[in-house]
């Protein structure tokens, strides 16, 4: 599976960031071989259409599943059109890395 | 004559004070008030204009024609706003985030797009009190794009020898703002001596400024506040065409409805001066 996270930093100790458009990395996580890479959100930059921006990014790179702490209604309207799942962080920040873990382990919620 | 009045933060009185400014020349002359405030109109409150008519605003966004569309991602690429996005094959389109510029059409190179029109809120037209001409645009709620109706509201009058426009703008000192400033002779400043005050009035002077167009100001709330308002005025050396102290009567009879000039009808010799040293500041800045 290829896994979107938005986070804070560009390495997996980074805090995930709870924006999806305006986060400033986006992390490309493949969880057959853990391999990822970091990207610089194109949305972070934007004056406007943030969310349809960085979901764009996300689609081109076919992504499974994305990962944020929430998702706007453009950026969601995208993911379902695309059928890309999203799923939502728990509360408490925690890293990339833990997002990973925590996705793996069937443990992030569902955005509905 | 095209007059703005601004202020960046809101509820500085610029309200008050374009009502009250349209009230004392309506005698001198036509008067045509623009209320540019789309997202949140007030004017006619203090002007209580009977509508006569009132019309769409629309603009025209793209549809995807699927039957020609080749999906080859040009009109995603040129679209400036990201009000268009590629899933697959599909083209979507996100009509809260287009500014109708014709990009996406215009590039199209299979003529897949068509435009079709988008009411994003309403203009109205009417007469006021004292027969002011009163042009009313209103965004409709959840539509984030205030420009195209303020472009499209002073389009109802274009400038008119004789004739005094005056435009209520919206706070703040972004695209709206500008919108309304845009080609008007003369804008007209009004600030209270607070913090929030002062840092918006910075940021309208360096807007005025990049447009050049001349400025005056109207400090409200006068003694209320500190110095600080002083330093700004000597340092870019505006004019500061009138004060108005702080009043609590003043205050709740405008909370009622009634206008600055209703309140104070001594006000209406003020404005007046306050439009021949306008006028002044005008005929000066275009020599």
């Amino acid at each position: 599976m290829k896994l979107v996270i938005s986070a804070q930093n560009s390495n997996l100790e980074s805090p995930v960031d709870n924006r999806f458009g305006r986060s400033q990395w986006l992390i490309l996580f493949d969880t057959q071989s853990d391999q990822w890479k970091a990207f610089q959100n194109p949305g972070a930059s934007q004056s406007g259409g943030a969310g349809v921006a960085a979901a764009q990014f996300v689609v081109d790179h076919a992504a499974d599943v994305v990962i944020s702490g929430d998702f706007g209604p453009n950026a969601a309207r995208a993911f379902q059109s695309a059928n890309i799942e999203m799923r939502l962080f728990p509360k408490q920040t925690l890293t990339v890395q833990e997002a990973v873990d925590l996705y793996k382990n069937d443990s992030l919620r569902k955005n509905t | 004559m095209q007059i703005a009045v601004a202020s960046g933060k809101g509820g500085t009185g610029k309200t008050t004070i374009a009502t009250s400014l349209a009230l004392s020349l309506s005698n001198l002359a036509r008067i045509r008030f623009f209320d540019c405030d789309v997202e949140a109109p007030n004017s006619h409150i203090f002007l209580k204009p009977r509508f006569e008519d009132i019309s769409p605003a629309v603009i025209q966004i793209p549809q995807i024609q699927i039957d020609k569309c080749t999906a080859c991602g040009r009109c995603v690429e040129v679209c400036e706003f990201h009000a268009l996005a590629q899933v697959g094959r599909n083209i979507l389109v996100f009509p809260q985030l287009c500014h109708g510029c014709g990009s996406c059409t215009w590039n199209c190179p299979e003529n897949a797009i068509i435009e079709v029109p988008n009411q994003i809120g309403t203009l109205e037209r009417g007469v006021g009190r004292e027969n002011i001409e009163f042009f009313r645009g209103q965004l409709t709620i959840s539509e984030p794009m205030a420009t195209p109706i303020i472009r499209q509201l002073k389009k109802m009058g274009r400038p008119a020898e004789g004739t005094i426009d005056i435009f209520d703008a919206p706070p703040g000192a972004s695209c709206s703002v500008v919108e309304t400033l845009h080609g008007v002779d003369f804008a007209l400043l009004v600030t209270e001596p607070t913090p929030f005050g002062l840092h918006d009035l910075k940021q309208m002077l360096g807007i005025l400024r990049d447009l050049n167009i001349p400025a005056g100001l109207v400090i409200n709330r006068d003694g209320i506040g500190d110095d600080s308002l002083v330093d700004i005025i000597e340092k870019q050396q505006i004019p500061v065409l009138l004060r108005v102290p702080f009043d609590r009567k003043l205050a709740e009879s405008l909370a009622a409805g009634q206008s600055l000039v209703d309140v104070m009808p001594s006000y209406r010799q003020v404005f007046m001066r306050l439009y021949q040293q306008i006028s002044k500041l005008v005929e000066g800045s275009k020599k």
